[in-house]
């Protein structure tokens, strides 16, 4: 009861501390990549894209990671090996935000930026995707650190899925002569398709809303940039930093609106997420 | 028909099998570095002074955190003496009295989203119904914002814990004559019990290091938390306040409460699995 209370409540109560700056930029506030406290002029496009872009290449990497790693669980490893090594990759899911933001900060940054970032420029130079100095903090840290703390979540679900498969399909792909790879391509995969959209459904409303992390790696900074080493900042990172900050009304609607903006999207990420799963469920009656 | 190679097929096959040996010592050796990490220059910081001193300003030597340990222990327990009952209520509506209504089905699936709701989300929209109002920040609004993030945990675990109870068990209580919140409160719970302190305990790992919802509530202080009324000091913001700083006392003071953190919340994820896992055998 009080759960559907609340949920409402959040809705209405951002709907209507962001009216001050839903009245004064309306649409426009979407696309507008100004961010300007002293003229009071604000946008959420540059908050909007960095959110997007972190989120892509988290998932980029996650996934594949994910898929692997299930397949390595379920069906390349001995159970006593697969057992302590799937309790540590879902402890990284324990790991509380604010110690992968300092990782990624004190630890993870200077060593992108002194080995991967300057090696990554020299093999792919030139591309506007890679320009710029290698600072280490910017877009591409926080989709690594992000891609690190959604892994737990994909490959949870992905693991479950692999053991979901009939065996009887499994064992006649073997009996085929497939390679465990193809079986895993052509079987599991196949069969298990709309599951692992939902994992990654669940990993993508993770990373969306990710904050701490994020704030401590990205740079901060309100603009697009055509670079991944640039920094720049993402809607929950925004309202980390400037929060406690922001004294004139119009400041503070303007980033209780980006919260709203989130707060909807990820709603609509989880709500996907949960149909989803739901309609698999019953489909494939059992517990995921 | 031309007969295709065997060798390409295996070659794929050892290269992927390869990756993911490779990619599962990957994700060990990323949590591996990041524990080592923290304990080497969390346990640096350490010391008795840490745990019992008071914040000193940057450049000072010494000092300890002890403001922001106590600080968060009392928001996460004021969270969970509001969470954990109002979820724990959900829960049994779920397991119990609700199967089968469309209300039920409605809570339930609510109850997953909010699961997924951004924790800083929460904060934000604690600050504008207590905060704002209130005219300051508080550990209230901390508390309330965190017992927000623990309620759709433990009504989920509950209800999972209190469906695995058996029905002949129920039904034997109600057949003795017991009404149904008896049955519910003496003969279920007490059968769940061990499964209900492990979802507890996993829905308190979670919130102790959450760091976002306490930016806009709870803030941080340099004073001793004397009242839950004003700002409170915690380790995550203080955390976050001391990284973020240029002085380097104030960010190995950030890697001891680092430390701290860590510790508690893997302690309590391995202690709550662990007697998960003895529940189960």
């Amino acid at each position: 009861m009080f759960v559907l209370v609340a949920m409402t409540a959040i809705l209405l109560e951002l709907f209507h501390h962001s009216r001050v700056s839903l009245a004064r930029f309306g649409w426009g506030f979407l696309t507008s990549v100004a961010w300007n406290p002293v003229t009071r002029e604000f946008g959420a496009a540059s908050s909007i894209f960095g959110t997007i872009v972190s989120t892509v290449i988290a998932l980029l990497l996650a996934i594949p990671l994910a898929l692997v790693i299930a397949m390595f669980l379920v069906e390349v490893a001995h159970p006593r090996v697969a057992r302590p090594v799937g309790y540590g990759i879902e402890l990284l899911a324990a790991v509380p935000s604010i110690i992968y933001g300092m990782w990624g900060l004190f630890v993870l940054a200077p060593v992108l930026a002194e080995h991967v970032q300057p090696r990554l420029q020299a093999i792919v130079g030139g591309l506007p995707l890679f320009s710029g100095p290698p600072m280490g903090i910017g877009v591409f840290t926080a989709g690594i650190v992000l891609a690190l703390m959604v892994l737990p979540f994909i490959t949870a679900v992905m693991r479950d899925i692999f053991t979901l498969v009939p065996p009887v399909l499994k064992e006649s792909g073997y009996g085929m002569g497939a390679t465990t790879w193809e079986v895993t391509r052509k079987v599991t995969m196949r069969h298990g398709m709309r599951g692992m959209v939902g994992g990654v459904f669940l990993g993508l409303g993770r990373a969306l809303g990710e904050t701490m992390a994020v704030t401590f790696v990205i740079g901060n900074d309100h603009r697009i940039a055509a670079s991944l080493f640039a920094s720049g900042n993402t809607i929950s990172s925004t309202l980390a930093n400037e929060f406690t900050e922001a004294s004139e009304p119009v400041y503070l609607s303007a980033l209780v609106e980006l919260g709203l903006i989130l707060f909807v999207v990820t709603l609509l990420v989880q709500i996907a997420a949960q149909m989803w799963l739901r309609r698999l469920k019953r489909r494939l009656g059992a517990d995921l | 028909m031309r007969r295709r190679p065997v060798w390409p097929r295996r070659l794929a096959d050892a290269a992927v099998k390869a990756a993911s040996v490779l990619a599962a010592a990957l994700g060990l050796a990323m949590l591996a570095w990041i524990l080592a990490v923290v304990l080497q220059r969390g346990a640096s910081a350490l010391n008795w002074r840490f745990i019992t001193g008071m914040p000193v300003p940057p450049g000072a030597e010494g000092g300890g955190l002890a403001n922001a340990i106590v600080g968060t222990f009392l928001v996460t327990l004021l969270a969970c003496v509001i969470g954990v009952p109002i979820g724990m209520m959900a829960g049994v509506y779920l397991a119990e009295f609700g199967a089968g209504r469309t209300l039920a089905a409605l809570v339930r699936f609510l109850v997953n989203v909010m699961i997924g709701v951004p924790s800083i989300i929460i904060g934000l929209f604690v600050y504008t119904i207590v905060v704002l109002p209130a005219g300051h920040f508080s550990g209230w609004a901390g508390g309330v914002a965190l017992s927000l993030l623990i309620l759709p945990v433990v009504a989920r675990t509950t209800e999972d814990m209190l469906a695995l109870v058996p029905n002949p068990l129920r039904e034997s209580s109600l057949a003795l004559g017991a009404p149904r919140w008896r049955t519910t409160l003496h003969i279920v719970f007490r059968a769940a019990r061990s499964g209900l302190l492990t979802g507890v305990l996993l829905a308190v790992a979670r919130i102790s290091g959450e760091t976002a919802p306490l930016l806009f509530t709870a803030l941080n202080s340099p004073y001793w938390p004397r009242s839950l009324s004003g700002p409170t000091a915690n380790l995550t913001v203080t955390i976050f306040n001391y990284a973020m700083s240029p002085y380097p006392n104030w960010q190995r003071a950030a890697w001891g409460a680092s430390f701290l953190i860590t510790l508690g919340v893997l302690a309590l994820t391995v202690v709550s699995r662990a007697l998960a896992r003895e529940r189960t055998r």
